[in-house]
């Protein structure tokens, strides 16, 4: 989980605050003006009627629960053997129905044409030769798979998991932070953190109709099982991972187990005559598909990086041969990059031929020149990013920033001014939190997992991510972030 | 099952069972160390209680690249605690506990929390605290091999996770068991004038007590402890639990249960090697010499467990 969102005071809310510096952000639970919103008023009440040492309680409770299922990130310290626990805020985050519907609309618009735009750029190129996205954006872009060019794949998908960032800001509009069609994860924690609310409030889910979210690795299942090759009846579906010194290791193993498929390392499969086969002590058993959390570079020694340990040699030859899908397909990374997000609005409306229904963040494209002239003007409000990078490397935020900074990122701008793309800050949505300090406001995001098979299928919801820190703007689990439960209301 | 899983889970039974021979091992030689001794052949340093478990262990050339001579300080500090010395039982539970870890999702949750609390508890433990209490502590590596023996028993779904993990457990006691035998028949049998001596008398019983077999032998014989009915005890008694008989029993059985009606080596091997034992009697054994006897039984466990590998738990096809 390495997106980074970042906020502050826009401009207009200064005006509304005449002049005053203290900020003001959307809240999930007050909106803009301070009224408790219908949706949050029931909570809202309970919360209201519980002793804080309660709660001190219930959050205890939920740490035993979440230690107990080792339910931990981070790399273990392998003499130390630590685990650390990504902090769980127990009040949860509210999403009306009608919400959810304008999110799931916009989520499957935004999705079909990412995997329509895949096909497409790996096919005919149609949107290039058109002229809507200059060619070079994609030729020339680390991300694009030139071993993918013509390349069919099954039912023509290719991301078949999609976590898209959302956040909400401004007078509560959403907004796509980012496309992540690699290999997103953070679903674990998702189901961890529901299961845990249930054990821990279930008065709660008493009196809200709350979205169930637990069928999600059915779901899943059934996704990669509809993408297995032509005429396999009864596919064998794997997850691969990188191992368990991989900081997702965790949601590997819970993935694999939910689903009931084997867990496997690169080390476990070989190909023979253009097919994949696992060792078994049963002797080799076919794979047909292959739900794999390792980024392409590592997947073929013989195709991509020639020194990866964790792939399968001769893995291309099988999926070229279409013996055997991967999910996500390769060369996935080309849609979510940052210089092809400012493009996916124009792709909704090539492919789709509809309004895109989900806002993306205003991006200036430092390559154009009036782009670059505006952002130098305004280095100070806005927040600069490479295109490549991610996880919060090579980031200028402006707002808080220092003058040598700014300084610096100047000159890096002018000497590569395709390497940067610009966004305003966004005033990002606030929601209830319980911190040391009581019941208190801290900023969000949230990530849906979206899934494509013969049709586009996701479970209500997805894995908010919260700042912690009062005033922080940093989800990252890595910087002290913590997630929610997400309840959307049934209509 | 996945090969990987497989072979992580083995080792994992393995480490154990092995922690908890060595404990027995070092134990006895400990309780043996406080007898009156006498150096059989001058000059030969393995001729002393302390050097017996690295010559069991076939440790002693390792520790020898270590250790100029052997004190019961370095003997103990090497074969317990030493993080270089890859079988001593501190390395052995760690390892067993890094394998359960990969493995957690094909164990019995209680199985985990049990060797994650013993490494946890090894790990803080120094030399003095052992010496301290150097018959206490072998009886904490026992009964946390019990512990685990005994979580995986009552509590593991019986599937072809939980057969290789038995697999590992009775290979490893096969060895061992063998081994122990054969280092006092060979190397501390005593000169012909201290058989039947006091000397004599401690040793085979230090020995029965390190397989948990002198009660029993008791029991069975009501007699004097003589070295024949010692080995028809360890090697062919199939209701002695760590007896040859009984950990081949265990193993054809299960191998011949994975093997899924293939037509496998490993199934054959174990068929015969179970079979010398289901049939053999005592006299054909001393007419051929234990000594001998137990090197070939030695090396046919070997065999088996190559074949073990070759076929289910690191098996290359390309």
């Amino acid at each position: 989980m390495t997106s980074t969102i970042t906020s502050t005071l826009s401009q207009e809310q200064h005006q509304q605050q005449g002049g005053r510096p203290s900020p003001v952000f959307y809240d999930e639970m007050r909106g803009l003006d301070g009224e408790v919103l219908p949706h949050y008023r029931e909570y809202q009440e309970w919360l209201g009627s519980i002793p804080a040492d309660r709660l001190k309680q219930k959050r205890h409770e939920a740490e035993v629960m979440f230690h107990r299922t080792g339910i931990t990130f981070a790399v273990y310290g392998d003499e130390g053997g630590t685990e650390r626990l990504i902090p769980f805020d127990i009040v949860p985050r509210i999403l009306a129905a009608e919400e959810w519907v304008l999110l799931e609309q916009g989520l499957r618009q935004r999705v079909l044409a990412l995997n329509k735009f895949l096909h497409d750029v790996y096919h005919e190129q149609a949107i290039l030769k058109e002229g809507i996205i200059p060619p070079r954006r994609v030729t020339e872009n680390a991300e694009y798979r030139p071993v993918m060019q013509g390349l069919d794949v099954h039912n023509d998908i290719y991301a078949h998991v999609a976590g898209v960032d959302i956040v909400r800001a401004g007078r509560g509009e959403f907004y796509v932070l980012e496309d992540n069609l690699r290999v997103p994860s953070g679903v674990s924690y998702m189901l961890e953190d529901r299961k845990v609310m249930m054990r821990l409030f279930p008065e709660l889910f008493a009196r809200y109709q709350v979205a169930p979210v637990d069928h999600y690795p059915d779901l899943l299942l059934d996704t990669l099982r509809q993408a297995a090759p032509e005429g396999v009846a009864d596919p064998t579906v794997a997850l691969l991972t990188p191992g368990q010194y991989n900081s997702a290791y965790f949601e590997h193993t819970f993935l694999a187990q939910q689903m009931g498929i084997e867990l496997v390392e690169g080390q476990d499969l070989f190909v023979r005559d253009e097919t994949v086969y696992m060792r078994t002590t049963s002797g080799p058993r076919r794979v047909d598909v292959i739900y794999r959390r390792i980024d392409d570079d590592f997947l073929d020694p013989k195709v991509f990086r020639s020194d990866s340990m964790l792939g399968v040699p001769g893995l291309f030859s099988a999926y070229k041969a279409g013996r055997v899908t991967l999910a996500n397909a390769i060369g996935t990374g080309l849609a979510d990059d940052k210089s092809i997000y400012p493009h996916v609005p124009d792709m909704i409306r090539f492919y789709l031929a509809e309004e895109p229904i989900l806002n993306n963040v205003p991006t200036y494209q430092l390559r154009k020149k009036e782009d670059m002239q505006y952002t130098l003007e305004h280095l100070e409000e806005l927040v600069v990013k490479e295109v490549h990078g991610s996880g919060g490397y090579g980031m200028l935020v402006g707002p808080a920033s220092t003058a040598a900074q700014r300084a610096e990122f100047r000159e890096r701008i002018l000497e590569h001014p395709d390497k940067y793309i610009a966004q305003p800050t966004l005033a990002l949505s606030t929601c209830p939190t319980f911190v040391e300090s009581g019941i208190a406001p801290r900023h969000i995001d949230l990530r849906p997992f979206v899934l494509s098979g013969k049709d586009i299928r996701m479970v209500p919801g997805g894995l908010c991510r919260v700042a912690m820190r009062e005033g922080s703007l940093v989800v990252n689990s890595s910087q002290g972030g913590g997630t929610k439960d997400t309840w959307v209301l049934e209509a | 099952m996945l090969s990987r899983t497989a072979n992580d889970l083995f080792w994992m039974s393995r480490q154990v069972e092995r922690a908890e021979n060595t404990a027995r091992m070092i134990d006895i030689t400990y309780r043996m160390s406080m007898l009156p001794y006498r150096v059989m052949e001058p000059g030969e340093k393995w001729a002393e209680p302390w050097a017996v478990p690295l010559v069991i262990t076939g440790l002693a050339t390792a520790y020898y690249q270590q250790y100029p001579e052997v004190t019961p300080e370095n003997v103990l500090r090497f074969i317990v605690l030493d993080p270089t010395n890859a079988s001593s039982i501190y390395c052995m539970l760690h390892d067993a506990r890094e394998n359960a870890r990969a493995q957690r999702g094909a164990i019995a949750v209680e199985m985990w929390e049990s060797l994650n609390a013993t490494w946890l508890e090894i790990r803080g433990k120094t030399y003095e605290d052992i010496a301290g209490g150097v018959s206490e502590f072998f009886d904490w590596v026992k009964d946390r091999s019990h512990l685990f023996r005994g979580v995986t028993f009552g509590t593991m779904l019986r599937d072809e996770a939980y057969k290789f993990i038995r697999l590992g457990t009775f290979l490893e006691r096969a060895d061992n068991t063998a081994r122990i035998l054969d280092v006092k028949y060979h190397t501390l049998l005593p000169s012909v004038q201290d058989v039947g001596g006091a000397v004599d008398y401690y040793q085979w019983s230090a020995l029965l007590r390190s397989v948990s077999a002198f009660n029993p032998y008791r029991k069975i014989y009501r007699d004097v402890i003589t070295p024949r009915r010692v080995a028809e005890l360890l090697v062919l008694r199939e209701d002695m639990p760590r007896s040859l008989h009984a950990c081949m029993n265990e193993i054809y059985s299960i191998v011949s249960a994975v093997t899924e009606g293939r037509k496998l080596e490993p199934e054959r091997l174990a068929g015969e090697i179970h079979a010398q034992l289901h049939y053999g009697r005592v006299e054909k054994i001393f007419e051929q010499g234990l000594h001998e006897y137990l090197l070939d039984f030695l090396n046919q466990i070997n065999q088996l467990n190559d074949e073990i590998n070759r076929h289910f738990l690191v098996p290359v096809y390309e």
